[in-house]
């Protein structure tokens, strides 16, 4: 479980979060969703350790992040996997020693264990015989993917998706999604998405969280977020055409 | 600038905190050092083939008196070539070609998300990415300096020989005579300090880009700037050191 206390953040004299508190729970996708420039991606490097909040705690399973010594922190960020908005791939890398990559550099695991870890990671994904092509060479798609066996190669506790269907289909999205729900289930992970991705929030939003300027305003699961009393949730959730046609019916 | 100047050190001083295994690095190493030194091999030499042919051509210009003997014009072009030409003017090179290289590619991995995905991971990204550059370049650059070196003598000896400006045994005899060994210790104290400079300053540039193609083209540019200035003065303050 990571539990996120009283997160503000100000860049220059703009704040971006203000007080944000929030728990996350294991074993599910936890959904932080707002519009775009509402300061939840800075939520997610502040959870992560990228950026460094001016305020508040994050502790991962009880462990502090940012009071904890430098081992501490580089113990928490061993068990965490990521998955960047535009993949992250290492462009001079092929997908397999991109994959391999946090094994080579973190573990002493021998060669041949390393390649069955990668080839099975590559295979959860829905990805097999690519190990020898580069980034260049494939899909948006196909590069999420890489990008999530990347994540989990390591068998981390957090997975963290900034933005997984950006830049992807609607049918590919889908694919992601329950991809990353699948996961996070199978590999009893504490799992947190960012999105503004409304198909996201209704298939995989177990557990929401709702940004707007810096604050957050609501929380809760897909069940509920339609019957809100917060109007900045409703015309978030509603600007969607898809959502507004329901929301007539 | 101060803030900047600053930011350099405590730059340099993460690239020997929390370092990755030796094994790691050796790789990395390797990789850099093909990268920048086979890399850089045909244009070090073509430029300093040239250079040591027009020094000699533009010698035995000024060489108006008689009383002035003709080996005199390979013993310039020798001093020049150690002193000056091989490591500074190849570093001027070297921070456009290799600087801008480097700056570019950690530019292009900070805005792309890879530099967030090694912090991620816990690797301490500036000793991972920027540690093995410099070690190549402190490895390679000296190395390109010597072949910059005879490949300069060799351009006046071909530019001497074939305009009849100086017989090939002229040419030959003041290179050898009153040789100064230290020149040569000299020069390469400068490229070891001019290759930490362009890889430093090069992959500090780079490192901190953001935004996108744009700012990493700034950054490129920036790098080659900045390197070139500091290669100067640190020329400056070697010759003032060591030979003042």
């Amino acid at each position: 479980m990571i539990e996120v206390k009283n997160i503000s953040k100000t860049f220059g004299d703009r704040p971006i979060l203000k007080d944000v508190s929030g728990t996350f729970e294991k074993g599910k996708p936890n959904l932080i969703i707002g519009a775009s420039g509402t300061g939840k991606s800075v939520l997610l490097k502040c959870i992560v350790g990228l950026v460094r909040p001016d305020k508040g705690e994050v502790l991962y399973d009880g462990r502090n992040f940012f009071e904890g010594d430098r081992d501490t922190k580089i113990e928490i960020r061993r068990e965490i996997g990521m998955l960047f908005q535009g993949g992250a791939l290492f462009d001079s890398k092929n997908v397999e020693e991109n994959v391999r990559f946090p094994l080579d550099v973190l573990t002493k695991m021998p060669e041949d264990e390393k390649l069955d870890r990668v080839n099975f990671c590559l295979k959860r994904v829905g990805l097999e015989n690519v190990n020898a092509k580069m980034p260049s060479e494939i899909s948006g798609g196909m590069k999420k993917r890489v990008g999530i066996a990347r994540a989990i190669v390591n068998n981390p506790n957090y997975l963290f998706c900034d933005e997984p269907n950006s830049g992807l289909d609607p049918q590919t999205s889908m694919v992601i999604d329950d991809l990353i729900q699948d996961i996070s289930e199978e590999f009893s992970m504490t799992t947190i998405v960012v999105t503004h991705d409304m198909n996201s929030v209704m298939g995989i939003g177990e557990k929401i969280l709702f940004i707007y300027k810096g604050e957050k305003l609501w929380e809760g699961t897909k069940d509920n977020i339609t019957h809100s009393s917060v109007q900045e949730l409703d015309d978030f959730v509603f600007s969607n055409k898809v959502m507004n046609s329901m929301r007539g019916k | 600038m101060l803030t900047e100047i600053g930011r350099y050190f405590i730059f340099i001083g993460h690239l020997f905190t929390n370092r990755e295994k030796f094994k790691t690095y050796y790789k990395l190493v390797l990789e850099e050092s093909v990268s920048i030194g086979i890399g850089s091999i045909f244009l070090v030499a073509l430029v300093s083939f040239f250079m040591g042919a027009v020094t000699t051509v533009q010698t035995a210009a000024n060489m108006v008196s008689a009383f002035i003997p003709k080996y005199v014009i390979s013993q310039v072009v020798r001093e020049m070539t150690i002193l000056e030409l091989a490591p500074t003017i190849i570093a001027v090179i070297y921070a456009g070609k290799v600087g801008s290289s480097m700056s570019g590619h950690l530019g292009t991995m900070r805005i792309t998300e890879q530099i967030d995905a090694l912090e991620v991971m816990g690797i301490n990204s500036i000793s991972y990415l920027v540690l093995p550059k410099i070690v190549a370049s402190i490895l390679m650059y000296p190395m390109l300096v010597i072949i910059a070196g005879v490949c300069a003598l060799l351009g006046g000896y071909v530019a001497g020989t074939i305009a009849s400006i100086i017989s090939p045994f002229d040419y030959v005899y003041g290179i050898r005579s009153s040789f100064n060994d230290f020149f040569v210790t000299f020069a390469l104290i400068k490229s070891v300090v001019f290759a930490f400079l362009v890889a430093s300053i090069s992959s500090f540039k780079g490192y901190y880009a953001q935004g996108g193609a744009l700012e990493v083209g700034v950054a490129s540019t920036q790098a080659v700037t900045n390197s070139v200035i500091a290669v100067l003065v640190a020329d400056y303050l070697l010759a003032q050191l060591l030979l003042g």
